[in-house]
């Protein structure tokens, strides 16, 4: 022992803390349309470069390049457009909502609607998304009643989840959206069952399934690659990498060390490493993925390379722990902004467009948040007491009848 | 009718609802052209096919999860956890999401899952191949827990579960998977035959979730059991010559209160048997109900019989489990009081 080198515990660190200058020299960001678009029936030991790279579509200069390009109608782009403006919008709003007391707790996706908005067109209707609580661009770009959103945040009398579940945890079956839960990762591998079930029904459905950067650590994810890989089964297994987890940096994740798109070769699958501000390729990789789903060639992992450009909650304060202009210093951009301007440059937009959209959804976003205050916001109303007591069971027990009459009688 | 032990029973459940149902499915580890390492699924993927019976990788979260994810898109899986001491690292799955799906999802989502899994001591199992968690699944809302005792029990129960749209957590006493078990291991084992409860329908038939057995009628005294201990129960009350009624609750959530209650408020005492250790043990849960419901009727205090607040032991194994003489001393001592 005395002749040895002592040994030194290594804790990875930020790159800037609160007070330094933001630091995202250290990442290396290939230009748009530079990496290849192989065939989706190559085999996956062809496919080892893409972890490591960087998927992207549109340029510094506004325009969709390279192979990736999905050459999207106008309509479906602007209907992406318009589902990423209306989750910001709405953010914006309901996190007020909350500093307003109208609401207990709320969460904001702003800077990552690109990806649930672009997955949420490119899947078709009876594909599953087994989401996080950061994908409300999934149920904007499908159209989800505003006002089932508010009633939900404010867990009044029209509570679609009956006043059981903290706000924002949604769950909504038609719309392709699974159940959310509060303890993170644990749907990943839901996502790979709900895909083996549709491959043993000789289904043609797909599903598609979301994990932080943060929570690729839980025991979850391995267990999900591994069926995924073993069972071939048709789902697309999403990470989205904003960088933080509450206030841990990804390297306390393993990015440090490696990607996590490269995660998916230590179990045999494709792996792509795709810009997540980037509507374009976003679309592109997950209709990549899709194909290959569909076509029996099994499961894809994707990385969405991203940031979290605002607080992880309403209860959180990320001017404690990273620099407080870091969200501009991003360097992949505003995935609103980078869509816009693209738009605008192809002639499909402009300014005045943009502007009438923008108010058109503020109006939507307020007589929403304006109906749902009318039937009444947290503690102000409530669906029916004996609400408590249901969906325990199918059918409630005896023990769940007398406490139900119990809390009555009181 | 053929006579059946509880794997062959516990087997032709699984075969009789494969046929029955397409959507009901088997996986494990080990489970399908092996199986099973306790036989329970043997031939179940020669006949029905690779897809309806297949293995799993060791992954007991894994193997929970994807259950749960096939139950929300239609199917109805019945997985199998190898032995109930490794059903931890799916405590998760089984908590957080298999029990709360249908609440937290306003009812648009569920888990018709069955997981099956050998439990329970008397076996020289030691600390990881012996141990009783019902009582950890018994705290949980959202999770039915059931327990068959015999190999009729054990058909008709699994079918009831794997029909049952709410998520089963079905615990075999492999200490009874070839014969009933009363305690008294230094005399041989009999096997199943001959046992009338051995007696299995080949076909579809189901015993009711939520519905206890009187197994013995008595007097004198009630005495609560499931599983492995419904026999032991009986070869204690036979040594302390006490007429005590035997009642085997099959399922502990639901759990037949109404049976329960009936029987103390006749015997006016109640004696309770389990291999799970004591403290925090299903049993607690039984006192508190019986003197709730029972006081006024009750003439002595409610007994426990139960494993002891130890890890399950490998030498200390008839120490441990509680056997017909400790029954029968707890029978005696409330007779007395």
């Amino acid at each position: 022992m005395s002749n040895r080198a002592k040994l030194s515990l290594y804790v990875p660190e930020p790159n800037a803390r609160p007070g330094e200058r933001p630091g995202f020299e250290h990442f290396e960001i290939p230009a748009a349309g530079a990496v290849r678009c192989p065939d989706i029936g190559a085999p996956e030991r062809e496919l080892r470069d893409l972890p490591y790279t960087l998927i992207r579509v549109l340029d510094d200069q506004d325009a969709a390049v390279g192979p990736w390009d999905p050459k999207l109608s106008t309509d479906t782009m602007i209907a992406g457009l318009r589902a990423m403006m209306l989750t910001r919008t709405f953010d914006d709003r309901l996190f007020r909502a909350h500093r307003q007391g109208k609401t207990s707790f709320y969460m904001k996706s702003t800077g990552e609607e690109a990806i649930g908005a672009a997955q949420s067109l490119a899947l078709d209707e009876g594909d599953m998304s087994f989401p996080t609580y950061r994908v409300l661009s999934w149920l904007m770009a499908r159209g989800y009643p505003l006002k089932d959103l508010v009633n939900q945040i404010f867990n009044n009398a029209e509570d679609p989840l009956q006043g059981r579940q903290l706000p924002i945890l949604y769950s909504a079956r038609d719309y392709g959206f699974y159940s959310l839960s509060g303890n993170v990762g644990s749907r990943f591998g839901h996502a790979v069952g709900w895909a083996m079930a549709s491959a043993y029904s000789e289904d043609d459905k797909i599903a598609l399934a979301y994990i932080g950067e943060g929570t690729t650590a839980e025991g979850d994810f391995h267990e999900a690659l591994t069926f995924a890989s073993v069972y071939h089964a048709p789902v697309i297994l999403c990470v989205t990498n904003n960088q933080y987890a509450i206030s841990s940096h990804a390297g306390i994740a393993g990015a440090d060390e490696t990607t996590f798109a490269a995660k998916a070769i230590g179990y045999g699958i494709p792996g792509l490493r795709v810009d997540g501000n980037d509507f374009l390729a976003v679309w592109a990789a997950t209709e990549w993925a899709a194909e290959r789903a569909r076509s029996n060639r099994g499961a894809t992992l994707i990385e969405f390379f991203t940031y979290r450009a605002e607080g992880h909650s309403t209860s959180d304060d990320p001017t404690k722990y990273r620099p407080a202009d870091e969200p501009s210093a991003w360097p992949l951009g505003d995935p609103l902004d980078r869509l816009k301007r693209h738009l605008i440059a192809i002639g499909a937009w402009d300014e005045e467009r943009h502007a009438a959209l923008a108010a058109e959804l503020d109006t939507a976003v307020r007589a929403a948040v304006k109906e749902a205050e009318k039937i009444g916001t947290l503690g102000k109303s409530k669906p029916p007491v004996e609400q408590m007591f249901e969906g325990v069971f199918e059918e409630p027990d005896w023990r769940l009848i007398e406490q139900r009459r119990e809390v009555e009688g009181l | 009718m053929p006579s059946m032990n509880m794997i062959q029973a516990l087997n032709s459940a699984l075969d009789v609802m494969l046929e029955r149902d397409p959507k009901v499915l088997i996986f494990g580890e080990d489970v399908g052209y092996f199986g099973g390492v306790f036989r329970v699924t043997d031939k179940l993927q020669e006949k029905h096919g690779l897809k309806r019976c297949f293995d799993a990788p060791i992954s007991e979260g894994g193997i929970i999860a994807t259950a749960i994810g096939m139950g929300a898109y239609g199917l109805r899986p019945v997985p199998e956890i190898q032995f109930a001491d490794y059903i931890l690292p799916a405590f998760d799955q089984l908590v957080s999401e298999a029990a709360r799906l249908r609440y937290r999802s306003g009812g648009e989502f569920w888990a018709p899952i069955t997981v099956r899994s050998p439990y329970g001591g008397g076996i020289f199992g030691g600390q990881t191949h012996s141990q009783s968690p019902e009582a950890i699944f018994a705290h949980i809302t959202g999770l039915k827990t059931v327990i068959p005792s015999n190999p009729y029990d054990a058909k008709g129960l699994l079918i009831s579960s794997i029909e049952c749209n709410d998520p089963v957590i079905f615990l075999e006493p492999k200490r009874l998977y070839n014969g009933p078990f009363d305690g008294r291991h230094d005399q041989q084992v009999k096997p199943w035959a001959g046992h009338p409860d051995a007696e299995v329908p080949e076909g579809h038939y189901t015993v009711p979730l939520g519905k206890a057995a009187v197994v013995r009628e008595g007097e004198a005294v009630t005495v609560l059991a499931y599983g492995t201990m419904v026999h032991v129960a009986l070869a204690g009350i036979e040594d302390s010559g006490v007429d005590a009624e035997l009642i085997d609750l099959r399922s502990i959530v639901p759990l037949d209160i109404d049976t329960i209650v009936e029987s103390v408020k006749k015997t006016g005492r109640c004696v309770i048997l389990h291999e799970a250790s004591r403290y925090g043990g299903f049993g607690g849960e039984l006192t508190a109900l019986v003197q709730e419901r029972c006081f006024h009727w009750l003439e002595a205090p409610v007994e426990r019989v139960a494993g002891w607040d130890t890890p399950y032991p490998h030498a200390f194994e008839w120490d441990y489990f509680p056997g017909p003489k400790r029954l029968a001393t707890a029978l005696h001592k409330v007779m007395q009081d």
